[in-house]
């Protein structure tokens, strides 16, 4: 067991809203987990308990660290883009290297300008005239040089168009993860990112609904396409969720027996976004 | 050590414009002003058939002074290279002033907070960097770009005379440009310490504030203040009521400026009275007596309400959470 964090009833209050509602996960090291959930749902307050950035009631350990108190010892370790805008508007692309170059022990410049060097970016060029996807490109170039355990993106390519997006997930699998390193992603581009997920976090109304990884997903869940005579035996077996396809019915259960299941029709696993879908029927009601 | 060096110099890039340009453009603009009167006196004076008063030649003017006249020329020279500053001094509180509501809540309101954040700096470290920019950086450059103007407005002048026949380093010598240097120098210290509660009390409404900084830093000391005026509170201490503005409102929003402190200091007020006799404008700025503010307890008082609403503030830098 190589826990990167740990929570135990993790709680947060928000003047009339509960954020987080005892919330308990584990995140082990060398995964990438996506944390997914409806808006309002609590993955943004559930990411800030984890980076210190907001109090909280309950047990959190990142790293061997309390967010709490220890943020600036435990950041040497964590990297977080939350979406494009946060990076400072006046900053120039030279000056952001500098910087992070002096304060950060686990930077390492020749990487990051390595990454640069790949785009269009250059030395003098301030944030403020940069394009949403060309500030992501130098946020991504500057956390990818650093050396840290944990890495967390919020929505990081919220209003990017389709070539930044493939491209940020690309630099990130192929020249930052490896088994050492952890990744927590929010996102609701959920179809971009399922096939780079190692775990699977539902989260909704402050709880965490679903937590497995994506094999125990795949045999958990089922889909199937029946053809309209045998419809009515798959309703009785309660199904998460159906609709219709071509004049087919195409039923998601959770936990049914798969020779039964295969006797209907043809038998698939369901995508992220329609178990998503299927998971938080009713969030909006 | 090498990280607070990184933070000033993180201060210093956002704050380039106000920092350094500011100084630097009312220093020029300050020279170009009186380099036009000079042109222009030059101007009229030859309309009026030489550059003469009370009918006699400069030199001759020079010449023929007493050491009390001498005496007050230097003064009057001391006075053309001081006066940049104190026009730089102003401009220097108006920076000071809003760098500090800006400080703690820029970053907020454009997220960028969450950038700085995720870096491994601990609050104290930043809100301290942002403390010793407003305190020591912002003052040097500010003394530092009105001593070169002030040179070079001492330069400006002696060339001009001479070109009327005046010996200039005879002039240049009533002048005491080194004393006023080693004063404007002397003054950054005690300017920070003199400046502690408003930039506590600036930063501490920077980090708290959820909007409008601003707002509350000014309204918070001004309604107290009315509030004491109407119900005579300040009565049941025993003070004046304008004992509360010139203490509490005046130190918590203009001792950002320098020289505000002038007012606290017997000795500045009877020199500044006694102006017409034989002082120097250098008297005002002398270290021997604006140093005297280091024996007073508002001095020491003001430094520790600083002191508590710098650790306020940083306090609330960790706990803020609205972005």
């Amino acid at each position: 067991m190589n826990a990167v964090v740990t929570a135990n009833g993790l709680s947060k209050r928000y003047k009339n809203t509960l954020a987080l509602d005892q919330v308990s996960f584990q995140i082990e090291s060398g995964r990438i987990v996506g944390l997914i959930g409806p808006n309002g749902a609590g993955k943004t307050t559930a990411l800030k308990a984890i980076l210190g950035l907001t109090d909280f009631q309950g047990q959190l350990n990142v790293l061997g660290f309390d967010p709490r108190t220890q943020r600036d010892k435990l950041m040497e370790q964590v990297c977080f883009i939350a979406d494009v805008a946060v990076l400072p508007r006046w900053i120039r692309v030279h000056e952001a290297v500098d910087f992070v170059a002096n304060v950060h022990p686990r930077f390492n410049r020749a990487k990051c300008e390595a990454f640069l060097a790949r785009t269009k970016l250059t030395a003098n060029q301030r944030v403020k005239q940069m394009s949403k996807g060309m500030i992501v490109q130098l946020h991504l170039a500057l956390v990818m040089a650093i050396d840290a355990r944990l890495l967390i993106l919020d929505e990081p390519t919220l209003g990017l168009d389709i070539l930044y997006r493939k491209q940020f997930y690309q630099s990130l699998l192929e020249d930052y993860f490896d088994e050492n390193k952890t990744i927590i992603v929010t996102t609701h581009q959920v179809e971009e990112i399922e096939h780079i997920l190692t775990d699977l976090m539902f989260i909704r109304d402050g709880k965490i609904v679903l937590d497995a990884d994506m094999d125990a997903v795949g045999e958990r869940f089922a889909e199937v396409m029946v053809s309209g005579d045998k419809a009515e035996t798959a309703r009785q077996m309660k199904p998460l969720d159906e609709r219709q396809v071509f004049g087919k019915s195409i039923f998601l259960f959770d936990g049914a027996d798969r020779t039964t299941l295969e006797a209907m029709g043809e038998v698939r696993r369901p995508s992220v976004s329609d178990l998503f879908v299927a998971t938080m029927k009713g969030t909006y009601a | 050590m090498k990280t607070f060096y990184w933070l000033v110099k993180r201060e210093f890039w956002e704050n380039r414009g106000g920092f350094l340009w500011a100084p630097i453009v009312t220093g020029v603009v300050f020279l170009v002003l009186n380099v036009m009167a000079i042109i222009a006196a030059e101007v009229m004076g030859a309309r009026h058939g030489g550059f003469e008063i009370g009918g006699n030649n400069l030199q001759e003017l020079v010449a023929k002074a007493s050491s009390g006249d001498l005496a007050k020329i230097g003064a009057a020279l001391d006075m053309t290279m001081l006066s940049v500053m104190g026009l730089i001094s102003i401009v220097l509180g108006i920076v000071v002033l809003f760098y500090c509501l800006g400080a703690l809540y820029d970053d907020r309101r454009d997220r960028s907070i969450l950038f700085w954040k995720s870096l491994p700096i601990s609050n104290t470290s930043t809100v301290l960097s942002k403390v010793a920019s407003a305190m020591v950086l912002a003052p040097v450059i500010a003394v530092v770009v009105g001593i070169l103007v002030g040179l070079l407005q001492l330069l400006i002048f002696a060339i001009v005379l001479s070109l009327h026949g005046i010996n200039v380093w005879q002039l240049l010598t009533l002048a005491h440009p080194f004393r006023a240097i080693g004063s404007l120098i002397s003054a950054i210290p005690l300017y920070a310490l003199w400046a502690a509660p408003s930039i506590g009390w600036l930063m501490f409404c920077s980090a708290w504030a959820r909007a409008k900084p601003f707002l509350w830093a000014v309204a918070v000391p001004a309604v107290a203040g009315v509030m004491v005026s109407w119900f005579g509170i300040m009565g049941l201490f025993d003070l004046p009521t304008t004992w509360f503005w010139s203490h509490i409102v005046q130190r918590v929003l203009l001792s950002v400026f320098p020289g505000s402190s002038l007012v606290f200091n017997k000795h500045s007020l009877e020199t500044a009275s006694d102006m017409n006799g034989f002082h120097n404008p250098l008297d005002l700025l002398a270290p021997n007596y604006t140093y005297g503010l280091l024996t007073t307890p508002n001095l020491w008082i003001g430094v520790a309400a600083g002191a508590a609403l710098i650790a306020a503030a940083i306090w609330f830098r960790r706990v803020r959470d609205d972005s």
